[in-house]
Protein backbone atom coordinates (compact mmCIF):
# COMPACT_ATOMS: atom_id res chain seq x y z
CA UNK A 1 0.00 0.00 0.00
CA UNK A 2 1.65 3.04 -1.19
CA UNK A 3 1.29 6.57 0.84
CA UNK A 4 -1.32 8.30 -1.64
CA UNK A 5 -3.65 5.28 -0.89
CA UNK A 6 -3.51 5.65 2.63
CA UNK A 7 -4.05 9.59 2.55
CA UNK A 8 -7.00 8.49 0.29
CA UNK A 9 -8.31 5.69 2.66
CA UNK A 10 -7.71 8.94 5.68
CA UNK A 11 -9.74 11.18 3.43
CA UNK A 12 -12.52 9.24 2.34
CA UNK A 13 -12.56 7.86 6.27
CA UNK A 14 -13.05 11.79 7.43
CA UNK A 15 -15.55 12.09 4.85
CA UNK A 16 -17.71 9.57 5.82
CA UNK A 17 -17.80 10.12 9.25
CA UNK A 18 -18.99 13.51 8.41
CA UNK A 19 -21.46 12.26 6.27
CA UNK A 20 -22.95 9.75 8.73
CA UNK A 21 -22.65 12.19 11.50
CA UNK A 22 -24.53 14.90 9.68
CA UNK A 23 -27.64 12.13 8.86
CA UNK A 24 -27.24 10.72 12.31
CA UNK A 25 -26.63 13.72 14.87
CA UNK A 26 -29.66 15.16 16.10
CA UNK A 27 -28.58 18.76 17.37
CA UNK A 28 -28.49 20.94 14.04
CA UNK A 29 -25.72 22.88 14.23
CA UNK A 30 -23.73 19.97 15.17
CA UNK A 31 -24.85 18.21 11.56
CA UNK A 32 -23.90 21.23 9.72
CA UNK A 33 -20.10 21.03 11.81
CA UNK A 34 -20.12 17.55 10.87
CA UNK A 35 -21.56 18.75 7.05
CA UNK A 36 -18.27 21.04 7.08
CA UNK A 37 -15.89 17.64 7.75
CA UNK A 38 -16.92 15.99 5.30
CA UNK A 39 -16.80 18.59 2.30
CA UNK A 40 -13.39 19.47 3.91
CA UNK A 41 -12.09 15.66 3.24
CA UNK A 42 -14.21 15.62 -0.34
CA UNK A 43 -11.81 18.62 -1.20
CA UNK A 44 -8.81 16.54 -0.34
CA UNK A 45 -10.06 13.75 -2.55
CA UNK A 46 -10.34 16.81 -5.36
CA UNK A 47 -6.78 17.48 -4.50
CA UNK A 48 -5.73 13.90 -4.57
CA UNK A 49 -7.05 14.40 -8.25
CA UNK A 50 -4.78 16.68 -9.59
CA UNK A 51 -8.24 19.26 -9.33
CA UNK A 52 -6.67 22.17 -7.17
CA UNK A 53 -9.18 24.66 -8.44
CA UNK A 54 -11.94 22.53 -7.91
CA UNK A 55 -10.79 21.59 -4.35
CA UNK A 56 -10.27 25.76 -3.83
CA UNK A 57 -13.88 26.09 -4.81
CA UNK A 58 -15.46 23.47 -2.74
CA UNK A 59 -13.87 25.07 -0.03
CA UNK A 60 -15.04 28.45 -0.48
CA UNK A 61 -18.83 27.46 -1.84
CA UNK A 62 -19.35 24.87 0.29
CA UNK A 63 -17.28 25.54 3.47
CA UNK A 64 -17.21 29.08 3.20
CA UNK A 65 -20.79 30.07 2.10
CA UNK A 66 -23.10 27.07 1.98
CA UNK A 67 -22.41 26.64 5.96
CA UNK A 68 -22.69 30.04 6.56
CA UNK A 69 -26.17 30.05 5.06
CA UNK A 70 -27.23 26.93 6.96
CA UNK A 71 -26.63 28.08 10.14
CA UNK A 72 -28.32 31.40 9.45
CA UNK A 73 -31.13 29.44 7.98
CA UNK A 74 -30.74 27.39 11.69
CA UNK A 75 -31.19 30.39 13.48
CA UNK A 76 -33.98 31.99 11.71
CA UNK A 77 -36.18 29.13 12.44
CA UNK A 78 -35.03 28.24 15.98
CA UNK A 79 -36.45 26.02 18.35
CA UNK A 80 -38.19 23.84 15.91
CA UNK A 81 -36.39 20.72 16.46
CA UNK A 82 -35.26 20.85 20.31
CA UNK A 83 -34.75 17.32 22.26
CA UNK A 84 -38.45 16.15 22.21
CA UNK A 85 -39.27 15.71 18.87
CA UNK A 86 -37.98 13.20 17.05
CA UNK A 87 -35.34 13.91 13.85
CA UNK A 88 -36.10 10.92 11.77
CA UNK A 89 -39.23 10.30 10.26
CA UNK A 90 -41.67 7.01 11.20
CA UNK A 91 -39.93 5.96 7.25
CA UNK A 92 -36.47 6.02 8.25
CA UNK A 93 -36.06 2.09 8.31
CA UNK A 94 -37.14 1.73 4.56
CA UNK A 95 -35.10 4.83 4.01
CA UNK A 96 -31.88 2.69 5.40
CA UNK A 97 -32.63 -0.41 3.55
CA UNK A 98 -32.77 1.31 0.15
CA UNK A 99 -29.26 3.35 0.75
CA UNK A 100 -27.63 0.24 2.25
CA UNK A 101 -29.53 -1.82 -1.20
CA UNK A 102 -28.56 1.32 -3.52
CA UNK A 103 -24.99 1.06 -2.28
CA UNK A 104 -24.52 -2.63 -2.59
CA UNK A 105 -25.79 -2.59 -6.18
CA UNK A 106 -23.11 0.33 -7.01
CA UNK A 107 -20.40 -1.17 -5.09
CA UNK A 108 -21.06 -4.48 -6.65
CA UNK A 109 -21.22 -3.08 -9.84
CA UNK A 110 -18.02 -0.71 -9.57
CA UNK A 111 -15.95 -3.61 -8.16
CA UNK A 112 -16.69 -6.01 -11.24
CA UNK A 113 -16.24 -3.93 -14.54
CA UNK A 114 -12.71 -3.46 -15.36
CA UNK A 115 -11.43 0.57 -15.35
CA UNK A 116 -9.00 2.36 -17.00
CA UNK A 117 -5.73 2.16 -14.50
CA UNK A 118 -2.71 4.10 -15.58
CA UNK A 119 -3.18 7.48 -16.94
CA UNK A 120 -0.77 10.11 -18.24
CA UNK A 121 0.55 12.39 -16.11
CA UNK A 122 -1.29 15.71 -15.99
CA UNK A 123 0.57 18.57 -18.46
CA UNK A 124 0.48 22.58 -18.01
CA UNK A 125 -0.93 24.67 -16.01
CA UNK A 126 -5.11 23.12 -15.57
CA UNK A 127 -6.10 26.65 -13.53
CA UNK A 128 -4.91 28.77 -16.89
CA UNK A 129 -6.15 26.08 -19.01
CA UNK A 130 -9.53 25.96 -17.02
CA UNK A 131 -9.24 29.94 -16.88
CA UNK A 132 -9.57 30.07 -20.99
CA UNK A 133 -12.04 27.50 -21.39
CA UNK A 134 -14.53 29.53 -19.22
CA UNK A 135 -14.09 32.45 -21.58
CA UNK A 136 -13.50 30.59 -24.84
CA UNK A 137 -15.30 27.48 -25.77
CA UNK A 138 -17.81 27.60 -22.88
CA UNK A 139 -18.42 31.05 -22.66
CA UNK A 140 -22.18 30.48 -22.98
CA UNK A 141 -22.70 28.28 -20.25
CA UNK A 142 -20.44 30.35 -17.83
CA UNK A 143 -22.92 33.38 -18.45
CA UNK A 144 -26.08 31.13 -18.08
CA UNK A 145 -24.47 29.86 -15.23
CA UNK A 146 -24.55 33.62 -13.91
CA UNK A 147 -27.97 34.53 -14.92
CA UNK A 148 -28.82 31.34 -12.83
CA UNK A 149 -27.28 32.95 -9.88
CA UNK A 150 -28.61 36.13 -10.15
CA UNK A 151 -32.09 34.84 -10.75
CA UNK A 152 -31.29 32.55 -7.75
CA UNK A 153 -30.23 35.58 -5.57
CA UNK A 154 -33.53 37.96 -6.66
CA UNK A 155 -35.56 34.96 -5.92
CA UNK A 156 -34.25 33.91 -2.75
CA UNK A 157 -34.47 37.49 -1.23
CA UNK A 158 -38.04 37.42 -2.66
CA UNK A 159 -39.34 34.51 -1.29
CA UNK A 160 -37.38 34.99 2.43
CA UNK A 161 -38.35 38.75 2.24
CA UNK A 162 -41.41 39.54 5.06
CA UNK A 163 -44.20 40.70 3.84
CA UNK A 164 -45.40 44.17 4.36
CA UNK A 165 -48.80 44.83 5.55
CA UNK B 1 -1.70 4.84 -7.81
CA UNK B 2 -5.59 4.52 -6.33
CA UNK B 3 -7.64 2.32 -8.62
CA UNK B 4 -10.43 3.95 -9.63
CA UNK B 5 -13.19 2.09 -8.39
CA UNK B 6 -11.77 2.85 -4.89
CA UNK B 7 -13.40 6.48 -6.01
CA UNK B 8 -16.35 5.39 -7.74
CA UNK B 9 -17.32 2.92 -4.24
CA UNK B 10 -16.82 6.44 -1.76
CA UNK B 11 -18.60 8.30 -3.86
CA UNK B 12 -21.11 5.64 -4.11
CA UNK B 13 -21.03 5.33 -0.11
CA UNK B 14 -21.17 9.39 0.10
CA UNK B 15 -24.44 9.14 -2.53
CA UNK B 16 -26.23 6.97 -0.55
CA UNK B 17 -25.59 8.64 3.08
CA UNK B 18 -27.56 11.50 1.43
CA UNK B 19 -30.12 9.79 -0.22
CA UNK B 20 -30.71 8.34 3.20
CA UNK B 21 -30.58 11.82 4.64
CA UNK B 22 -33.36 13.06 2.33
CA UNK B 23 -35.06 10.08 2.33
CA UNK B 24 -35.56 10.02 6.65
CA UNK B 25 -34.72 13.13 7.97
CA UNK B 26 -38.19 15.33 9.39
CA UNK B 27 -36.20 19.12 9.23
CA UNK B 28 -36.43 20.78 6.22
CA UNK B 29 -32.93 21.85 6.42
CA UNK B 30 -31.54 18.09 6.98
CA UNK B 31 -33.09 17.68 3.61
CA UNK B 32 -31.14 19.97 1.48
CA UNK B 33 -28.08 18.96 2.72
CA UNK B 34 -28.56 15.53 2.21
CA UNK B 35 -28.98 16.58 -1.34
CA UNK B 36 -25.91 18.74 -1.60
CA UNK B 37 -24.08 15.74 0.02
CA UNK B 38 -25.38 13.60 -3.09
CA UNK B 39 -24.78 16.29 -5.87
CA UNK B 40 -21.23 16.37 -4.13
CA UNK B 41 -20.97 12.40 -4.50
CA UNK B 42 -21.68 13.27 -8.24
CA UNK B 43 -18.37 15.98 -8.31
CA UNK B 44 -16.14 13.19 -7.26
CA UNK B 45 -16.88 10.95 -10.12
CA UNK B 46 -17.08 13.58 -12.36
CA UNK B 47 -13.56 14.32 -11.61
CA UNK B 48 -12.26 11.11 -10.88
CA UNK B 49 -13.46 10.00 -14.70
CA UNK B 50 -11.96 13.22 -16.16
CA UNK B 51 -8.49 12.17 -14.05
CA UNK B 52 -8.58 8.39 -15.12
CA UNK B 53 -10.09 8.42 -18.32
CA UNK B 54 -9.34 12.24 -20.32
CA UNK B 55 -6.20 13.24 -18.13
CA UNK B 56 -5.94 16.11 -19.63
CA UNK B 57 -9.20 16.58 -20.94
CA UNK B 58 -11.17 20.07 -19.01
CA UNK B 59 -14.68 19.09 -19.31
CA UNK B 60 -15.22 17.04 -15.91
CA UNK B 61 -13.78 19.67 -14.01
CA UNK B 62 -15.74 22.45 -15.59
CA UNK B 63 -18.47 20.28 -14.91
CA UNK B 64 -18.11 20.31 -11.51
CA UNK B 65 -17.74 23.91 -11.36
CA UNK B 66 -21.08 24.40 -13.18
CA UNK B 67 -22.84 21.24 -10.53
CA UNK B 68 -21.19 23.52 -7.93
CA UNK B 69 -22.93 26.91 -9.25
CA UNK B 70 -26.38 25.13 -9.32
CA UNK B 71 -26.28 23.50 -5.89
CA UNK B 72 -25.15 27.15 -4.39
CA UNK B 73 -28.50 28.40 -6.53
CA UNK B 74 -30.31 25.20 -5.41
CA UNK B 75 -29.49 26.37 -1.53
CA UNK B 76 -29.83 29.54 -1.40
CA UNK B 77 -33.69 29.03 -3.36
CA UNK B 78 -34.28 26.22 -0.79
CA UNK B 79 -33.34 27.87 2.75
CA UNK B 80 -35.09 30.92 1.37
CA UNK B 81 -37.81 28.39 0.61
CA UNK B 82 -38.05 26.90 4.37
CA UNK B 83 -37.51 30.75 5.56
CA UNK B 84 -41.01 31.57 4.36
CA UNK B 85 -42.76 28.74 5.28
CA UNK B 86 -41.80 28.52 8.43
CA UNK B 87 -42.78 32.21 8.94
CA UNK B 88 -46.17 31.05 7.86
CA UNK B 89 -46.64 27.92 9.13
CA UNK B 90 -44.40 28.04 11.90
CA UNK B 91 -42.95 24.44 11.28
CA UNK B 92 -40.22 23.06 9.20
CA UNK B 93 -40.95 19.28 9.89
CA UNK B 94 -41.32 18.08 6.14
CA UNK B 95 -43.93 15.65 7.36
CA UNK B 96 -46.11 18.86 8.64
CA UNK B 97 -45.86 20.34 5.17
CA UNK B 98 -48.65 19.01 3.56
CA UNK B 99 -50.90 21.47 1.83
CA UNK B 100 -50.86 19.51 -1.52
CA UNK B 101 -52.18 16.59 0.60
CA UNK B 102 -55.62 15.38 -1.18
Amino acid sequence: MTLTQIVFLILAGLALAGAVGMVALRNLVHMVLAMVLAFVAVAGIFILLEAGFVAVVQILIYVGALAILTLFAIMLTRDIMDRRVRANAAQWPWALLVAVALFALLSAVFLRTGWPAATAEITGDQVVALGEALVGPYALPFEAASVLLLVAMIGAIVVAREARR
Amino acid sequence: MIPLSWYLVFAAALFCIGLYGVLARRHAIGLLMGVELMLNAANVNLVAFERYVVPNGLAGQLFVIFNITVAAAEAAVGLALIIAIYRSRNTVAVEEIDLLRG
